[in-house]
């Protein structure tokens, strides 16, 4: 049986519909992202799982009890707030010790949980501390030690990184996966990030206006998104749209303005004639000075960026469209402003997606 | 702009008038407490028989007691009322009255005091011929600094409350408190530094206030105000020189406190919000 | 807030509602009623506003004491004088208060809640003693006459208590914390970029003073003259201390009329007047502070 189960949830604020319809799974152990920009409902379904919204319409069951009326004080389910919510007029230790206290566990108990919490994130010795002494941080890691002291069986994370610089977001995220081994809880980590969901979550789900747009492993979700909106968000693509036409051994995409369709991967079964859009990576861009054998496009380099492991070329093809290609390491130092290049990538490479 | 010499010139001169203003009066009053002479006009040395005097002074010693006795009482009720008030107007955005109540809290800050007490003085004596009601002394005048020492406390709560962050309350929520738990143990103890300085600024208003008192007190209590009142419409009198400097003491310590308390809560919630922008 | 139970509710508003009902909003009713009635002799010394008359009940309204308060030109001249006073001391306090406020507001933070607190603080001391001290620096003994004389200025001691001049000076002294704490509130929000915006197209100081500052500072300006204006008008300390026989403030006029001519309905009346009177910038004042909260 699923940890939590979302089954057809919608929630409207006034004439604003924030979440639409939505159905998700959570399995145990799993470390689950919730990806999508701001506004898209993602915190609202977060706050709706943790008992401070109630759903309009559809269900939340956590571990096979519905948790419709379930105040948040009764539920399994602890998160962990983005401004940290630490209370400012106790220390670290009382922090910690207060969801344990409201259990009613007994004093030398409470001490070694506390104790034991301190010492997975990795905050030893900071037991008295107030919250208006610690950097952000820490005070980070006290609220991920506050969550996590109840072990319950669902702990939310909102945009747990948000407030941290970038050197510590990188660390901090190592960290959250190892905690996450360790103790075994079920992380739901709801964030705008895309570098940070694809590198912490076993499996994402990406919203965006309220609907759940796609749900898969990471690798899914970047190689091979299911609609527009996935690849527009997470990450950079280049999209190329058209009617879906022969071409030389297999299914190709006619593009206005193009001289010779270009090849779709070669297991693609669709219909000919049909609107679509491919998709492909700036890193799967291969540039050449030479026309190389096979399919490929005439473009002019109009601005390299140098971003210290590789570069990006933005490119202008002779129809005015705009390209964006990633070349690793020192590879872009071939290719100057306005120098005339052959942009081709392996067909396998490009999704296609429906309208 | 105006050339920043200018202005800082004209500033510091602004300052030092207006201060110079407000407090010069207060400053003479501790001066001449010290004068052994009865008159200003004349600077006859220093001396401290006006205080010895106040002290003796039976009838200002009772009435010191009863403006003590009454102002605790009426603090206290005060905080529990205004709180009450405060937090409902903070928190709960509609219900029926609402308009009628704000207004109840508001009006009593502005209107003038003699008719505060004119009309309190007619409900005591419209109940003392309905029921035989209440005999007009310390009780009367007790309630009558509660009201308006509420309508004060629930102004400084309901500021307080408003900037306080909800997320402390659903974190401790979501940790397992039931809501009676969470208002006793994370918001009351967030707007500390306005129930201290509400209960403080209830009692020296109540300790000040002369004409409502004077409205709706009885034969057995005279206040403090009431005597000062008294003893200076016959013109200067060197013991209330005494009196005052006494309770500028008195009442500089407790309301210097809150200030400090105040202006630390704001430090470290200042310092808070910049951490968390970091 | 999730649930503290309707009971929890219930209480929270109902407690403080009943006591105002109780301890402001019904008294001001029956000082209504008692307008409505006539002075007698007995306890309480008016008549009742329903009574047994053998044959019913009977409704024993009169509006004689409004009639004496129209008629008599005493308490239009006291009415009038209030305002007038009240008027005058929110206008000085304004013209003092406005550059103390701007000073403070220009200085550093720290400094700045320093200075606040000392604005305050005279507040917190007796008003009543603050006010007495008047009495020892203006009276023609006091210290103002006695440095007057003794550096040869005057020949005569100056009349300085018991007049026009005292009550105004007692007004703006004991009001002019209200003033400059809202004043400071606006101040301190207005954006410096604006003033710069405008001088840096060519305002000369005074137009910007004018043009920006002054109006964008409105709102404080509003909030400090209501907390100025109401109070004072009814204020009855200070013209009872250092007011003089010619000194007609409709605070000191109810007090004499309920003290002294002991006439309970005809101060009742003068209340009902007051209140009404009253009324419009009491509402201004709360729809004011309302819109405060609301932003």
């Amino acid at each position: 049986m699923a940890l939590l189960e979302i089954a057809g949830v919608s929630k409207r604020f006034g004439a604003t519909t924030a979440v639409d319809d939505v159905t998700l799974r959570l399995e145990r152990g799993a470390f689950f992202g919730l990806l999508g920009p701001s506004g898209c409902g993602k915190t609202t379904l977060l706050r709706m799982i943790a008992g401070f919204e109630s759903p309009d319409s559809g269900r939340i069951v956590i571990d096979g009890v519905d948790a419709a009326g379930l105040p948040p004080y009764a539920r399994p389910v602890n998160m962990m707030f983005q401004s940290y919510a630490l209370f400012p007029h106790m220390d670290v230790a009382g922090n910690i010790a207060f969801g344990l206290r409201q259990e009613r566990m007994d004093r030398r108990r409470i001490a070694a949980r506390v104790a034991e919490m301190l010492a997975l994130v990795q905050m030893p010795g900071y037991a008295r501390r107030r919250p208006h002494e610690l950097s952000g941080g820490q005070r980070q890691r006290v609220a991920l030690a506050r969550a996590l002291a109840k072990m319950p069986k669902l702990l939310l994370l909102d945009e747990p990184l948000a407030a941290l610089d970038r050197k510590l977001r990188a660390e901090t995220r190592l960290e959250l996966v190892g905690i996450q081994e360790r103790v075994g809880i079920t992380f739901l980590v709801v964030t705008h990030d895309q570098e940070e969901a694809l590198s912490m979550a076993s499996c994402i789900a990406v919203m965006d206006r309220g609907r759940l747009v796609q749900t898969g492993p990471p690798a899914e979700i970047y190689e091979r998104p299911a609609s527009r909106l996935s690849p527009n968000f997470v990450g950079e693509v280049n999209l190329f749209e058209g009617e879906l036409t022969a071409g030389f051994n297999c299914l190709a995409l006619a593009v206005t303005g193009f001289p010779e369709p270009i090849p779709l991967p070669s297991g693609t079964q669709l219909p000919k004639g049909g609107a679509a859009a491919l998709v492909v990576r700036p890193e799967k861009l291969v540039l050449s000075h030479a026309p190389p054998a096979g399919f490929a496009i005439a473009a002019t380099v109009s601005s390299v960026g140098y971003l210290g492991g590789g570069s990006i070329v933005h490119l202008a093809t002779e129809q005015q469209k705009a390209l964006k290609a990633y070349l690793p390491g020192t590879a872009a130092g071939a290719f100057g402003r306005g120098t005339r290049v052959w942009v081709a990538w392996p067909a396998e490479d490009g999704v296609i997606l429906m309208q | 702009m105006i050339p920043p010499r200018a202005a800082g010139w004209f500033g510091l001169g602004a300052l030092i008038l207006g201060f110079g203003f407000l407090y010069a009066p207060i400053v003479l009053l501790v001066l001449y407490s010290f004068n052994a002479s009865r008159l200003v006009t004349v600077w006859a040395g220093f001396s401290t028989r006006w205080y010895g005097a106040l002290l003796h002074d039976e009838a200002f010693g009772a009435a010191a007691l009863t403006s003590l006795e009454v102002a605790a009482m009426a603090a206290t009720v005060s905080l529990v009322l205004g709180s009450c008030a405060g937090f409902s107007m903070a928190r709960f955005a509609r219900f029926p009255g609402r308009l009628v109540f704000g207004f109840a809290l508001l009006a009593p800050l502005v209107v003038p005091e003699v008719i505060l007490g004119l009309s309190l003085l007619l409900l005591f004596v419209a109940c003392e011929s309905w029921f035989g009601g209440p005999s007009r002394g310390m009780l009367t005048i007790t309630v009558a600094h509660a009201t308006f020492g509420a309508c004060f406390v629930s102004v400084l709560v309901r500021a307080q409350l408003t900037g306080f962050d909800r997320a402390l309350e659903e974190a401790a929520l979501d940790l397992g408190a039931r809501p009676w738990t969470v208002l006793m143990r994370i918001t009351l103890p967030g707007i500390r530094p306005a129930l201290v300085s509400g209960w403080l600024l209830a009692f020296t208003l109540s300790l000040d206030d002369l004409v409502i008192a004077s409205f709706v007190t009885g034969p057995s209590a005279t206040t403090l105000p009431m005597a000062v009142f008294s003893s200076v419409r016959l013109g200067v009198s060197p013991e209330v020189n005494a009196l005052a400097t006494l309770f500028l003491c008195v009442v500089f310590l407790p309301v210097a406190f809150a200030g400090w308390l105040m202006a630390r809560a704001e430090r470290r919630r200042q310092l808070t919000q910049q951490v968390r922008g970091e | 807030m999730t649930g503290l139970g309707r009971l929890g509710r219930l209480v929270l508003i109902g407690v403080p509602f009943f006591w105002l009902a109780l301890f402001f909003l019904l008294p001001l009713l029956i000082v209504g009623k008692v307008s409505l009635a006539e002075s007698t002799i007995g306890i309480p010394p008016y008549t009742p506003l329903i009574a047994h008359d053998g044959r019913g009940l009977k409704l024993l309204a009169t509006a004689a004491n409004f009639a004496l308060i129209a008629s008599d030109d005493l308490y239009l001249r006291a009415y009038l004088g209030s305002l007038g006073n009240a008027a005058l001391a929110t206008a000085l306090c304004l013209i003092i208060g406005y550059p103390v406020a701007y000073a403070i507001a220009r200085c550093q933070t720290g400094r700045r809640q320093l200075l606040l607190f000392l604005v305050m603080l005279p507040f917190w001391t007796s008003f009543l003693i603050r006010v007495y001290a008047w009495i020892a620096i203006l009276e023609p003994n006091g210290l103002v006459n006695q440095a007057l004389t003794s550096l040869g200025l005057i020949a005569a001691p100056l009349p300085l208590l018991n007049n026009q001049f005292s009550v105004e000076l007692g007004l703006v002294y004991s009001y002019l914390p209200f003033m400059i704490l809202p004043l400071y509130g606006s101040l301190s929000n207005l954006d410096r970029s604006l003033i710069e915006a405008a001088a840096d197209l060519g305002a000369r100081p005074l137009r910007v003073f004018l043009g920006v500052t002054l109006p964008l500072t409105l709102p404080g300006i509003a909030a400090g003259s209501l907390l100025v204006l109401i109070p004072a008008i009814g204020e009855f300390v200070i013209p009872d201390l250092l007011g003089g026989p010619d000194t007609l403030m409709i605070g000191k006029v109810l007090w004499d009329e309920f003290f002294n001519n002991r006439d309970w309905p005809v101060a009742a009346a003068v209340a009902v007047v007051l209140v009404a009177a009253l009324a419009v910038p009491l509402l201004a004042a709360q729809r004011f502070l309302e819109r405060g909260h609301a932003r």
